[in-house]
């Protein structure tokens, strides 16, 4: 069953209140206009398809089904996003994906700054590239990014993965390459695979934690002295 | 030569607090972390008294008489507002910091009371849902634990922009208490030590923030209220912002707010006193025509039903406690002052709360420690510290000649320091002179 939504006729509120609501369905969103926060919040399997371009916050912390925006996003498309798919087809403005937990974002054209920042376990695949600041104070989950990569990438990352194809701009503090093991060509080709993207997995390269920053340096010149006293007796 | 010291003058820019902490800075090579909130003198609402009733003033009867204690925030937006018994809550505090044994005690207590709690840095766990009749989800900028469950599952929804013991400052837990419970709730590694962003990961302004607040509230279906809360740093202009981003309350928390673990650099000296931020705050909220309709709650240094009450004659709407709720469960305890003096400190002065050893088992992940605080001992011990609050702020009210806590006003108030009069904007007590007006 698809149902046709026309946010030039119907408010955002009657959106989201419907997509709440349905427990199944297709449904398609024409005139979202830049909208924020469309179909956020979705709880059930439903397949939404938007028309055009959205602003703020479309998918919001979705948590299950496939939302398709066909055109540009906005600031934090798929904040906080725990499941499922959310793709759009043009660019995505910052932090896409910022803080998402889990499920598959797809940008097939360029993110902009920040994007995966405080990641904490979502799969992120961009057909263009990245801004500045990608993937900051990343937790978990992986990275693709079949283009270049802004300054600063990475920077005090933890656990997450990123893979770039292109050139980085510069790493942030902590942040350094590393080998690209089978595993890792593994994972390039699996989430190539499943946001529908081509490339070669052997084309990109791996980047993570140095770990260096994960404890803070605290020095205790007594307890050395004192050791050394103890040693010398 | 004798053996006292008192001929001797012990030097006011390098006292023994100041050579302590150069000793220790010089063997260590890192700044001092510690919990607690700023421990300087500072101007504070003791500073303020009340004039109650007198010939042109009729007082309440001071036992009988009703004066209501109830508040009601988001009724503008929320088809479920918030329904409070007493105008005193708890403030955020996380799960991690502190032990699920304190937690759940912090909800006993002001379930029993009839008000709210608040999640913290790290999540919602079941303790603190289960035993929490009103329970805050705090959104902060390290989003640790968020998911739209227990959005949904939240009475409130608290955007943390900032806190009193640290504004512009974020989290910070130490390794020592990233179990593996907790180190799964925030998605990170076991034993790191964790320091949580100090901004929004998706958001960098109030422009920004007003369609922040949409989006949850679009989640939750216009459910519940959204409050914002902010360290006091320019109460004035970000307390007129939160408002235009669209908060139901603001929640304005003071340098002495504490916290469980930052540096003890910013604690002391970053953001202004409590005292100094409610009038600010209170200036906005009436220019903006929204003031008792956007609620005003003020944190930070709230020890007493005197505190409670001044705050409200100032115009605040609710308090937060966090350092005095914790005293109420245990903290500090006496009883347990040979194992704080162990640890190289002693009952009433324990601020280690980032080290995890807190022998009253509230600030500390240590299943042995946690074991010994009883939540429901904890709970009732804070229920009656509520109750105490309210009663001493009702006699307060009702001495004003007031029917109701929320009617007590400024005029009620005299300063005691020029300080405190230029501070609060009420005269020094025994003139009609309010420095700068």
């Amino acid at each position: 069953m698809s149902t046709t939504i026309d946010l030039a006729e119907v408010s955002l509120r009657h959106l989201n209140e419907m997509l709440h609501d349905a427990e199944d369905g297709v449904f398609k969103i024409l005139n979202p206009r830049g909208a924020h926060a469309v179909a956020c919040g979705m709880t059930a399997g439903l397949v939404v398809e938007v028309d055009g371009s959205v602003g703020y916050y479309c998918a919001g912390m979705h948590q299950v089904g496939t939302v398709v925006v066909r055109g540009n996003s906005g600031p934090g498309l798929a904040e906080n996003i725990m499941s499922g798919t959310v793709r759009t087809t043009g660019n995505a403005s910052m932090s896409a994906a910022a803080t998402g937990c889990g499920g598959l974002v797809v940008i097939e054209g360029d993110a902009g700054a920040r994007c995966g920042i405080s990641m904490k376990g979502v799969d992120i695949v961009v057909g263009g590239s990245i801004g500045h600041m990608g993937a900051f104070m990343a937790q978990a989950g992986n990275m693709v990014v079949l283009g270049d990569a802004g300054a600063d990438m990475g920077d005090s990352i933890y656990e997450a993965t990123l893979f770039v194809r292109g050139e980085v701009e510069s790493l942030g503090s902590d942040c350094i390459e590393k080998e690209m093991g089978p595993e890792h060509l593994a994972v390039v080709e699996r989430l190539l695979e499943t946001a529908d993207m081509t490339a070669s997995p052997g084309d990109f390269r791996r980047y993570g934690s140095a770990r260096q920053l994960y404890s803070f340096h605290v020095d205790d010149i007594d307890a050395e002295l004192a050791a050394d006293a103890g040693g010398a007796k | 030569m004798t053996s006292d010291t008192w001929h001797q003058r012990e030097s006011h820019s390098f006292d023994r607090n100041a050579i302590a902490e150069i000793r220790r800075a010089a063997n260590t090579g890192i700044y001092r972390i510690r919990g607690w909130g700023a421990k300087r003198v500072l101007p504070t609402l003791d500073d303020l008294v009340f004039l109650g009733a007198s010939m042109s003033r009729y007082p309440l009867e001071g036992y009988r008489e009703a004066c209501g204690t109830d508040i009601v925030i988001g009724e503008r937006n929320a088809e479920r507002p918030v329904r409070l018994d007493i105008p005193v809550t708890i403030a955020g505090m996380s799960f991690g910091s502190l032990s699920a044994q304190a937690k759940e005690a912090l909800g006993r207590g002001a379930s029993a009371a009839g008000t709210s709690t608040t999640t913290g840095d790290g999540g919602m766990t079941e303790e603190e849902r289960g035993h929490s009749t009103k329970l805050v989800y705090q959104y902060l900028p390290s989003r640790y634990g968020m998911n739209p469950d227990d959005l949904r599952r939240a009475d409130a929804i608290e955007v943390v922009v900032g806190q009193g013991a640290k504004p512009g400052g974020g989290g910070m837990l130490l390794g020592q208490k990233i179990t593996e419970r907790v180190a799964e709730m925030r998605t990170l590694p076991e034993g790191i030590d964790q320091r949580s962003a100090c901004r929004h990961p998706d958001w960098t302004g109030p422009d920004d923030l007003a369609i922040k607040i949409i989006e949850l509230r679009e989640i939750v279906d216009w459910q519940v209220p959204v409050y914002v809360k902010l360290g006091a740093a320019r109460p004035y202009y970000d307390t007129a912002l939160a408002v235009k981003a669209g908060a139901d309350a603001v929640v304005v928390d003071g340098m002495q707010g504490g916290t469980a673990a930052t540096q003890d650099v910013f604690i002391e000296h970053v953001g202004i006193p409590t005292l100094a931020a409610i009038p600010e705050a209170v200036r906005a909220l009436r220019e903006l025509g929204v003031h008792r309709d956007v609620k005003l709650i003020v944190a930070g240094g709230i020890r007493s039903g005197a505190d409670v009450a001044k705050a409200l004659a100032l115009g605040a709407d609710v308090v937060s406690i966090g350092t005095a709720a914790l005293i109420a469960i245990g903290d500090n305890d006496p009883a347990y002052d040979e194992e704080y003096r162990a640890l190289g400190s002693a009952a009433g002065f324990w601020e280690d709360f980032q080290d995890g050893t807190d022998p009253a088992g509230i600030t500390t992940q240590d299943p042995e420690l946690s074991a010994r605080l009883d939540p429901i001992v904890g709970g009732r011990r804070l229920a009656n510290y509520l109750q105490v609050l309210t009663l001493e702020t009702q006699t307060l009210a009702r001495a004003c000649g007031k029917s109701h806590v929320l009617n007590l006003e400024p005029e009620d108030l005299a300063a005691l320091t020029v300080e405190a009069a230029a501070m609060a904007g009420v005269p020094l007590a025994g003139t009609d002179w309010i420095p700068g007006k």
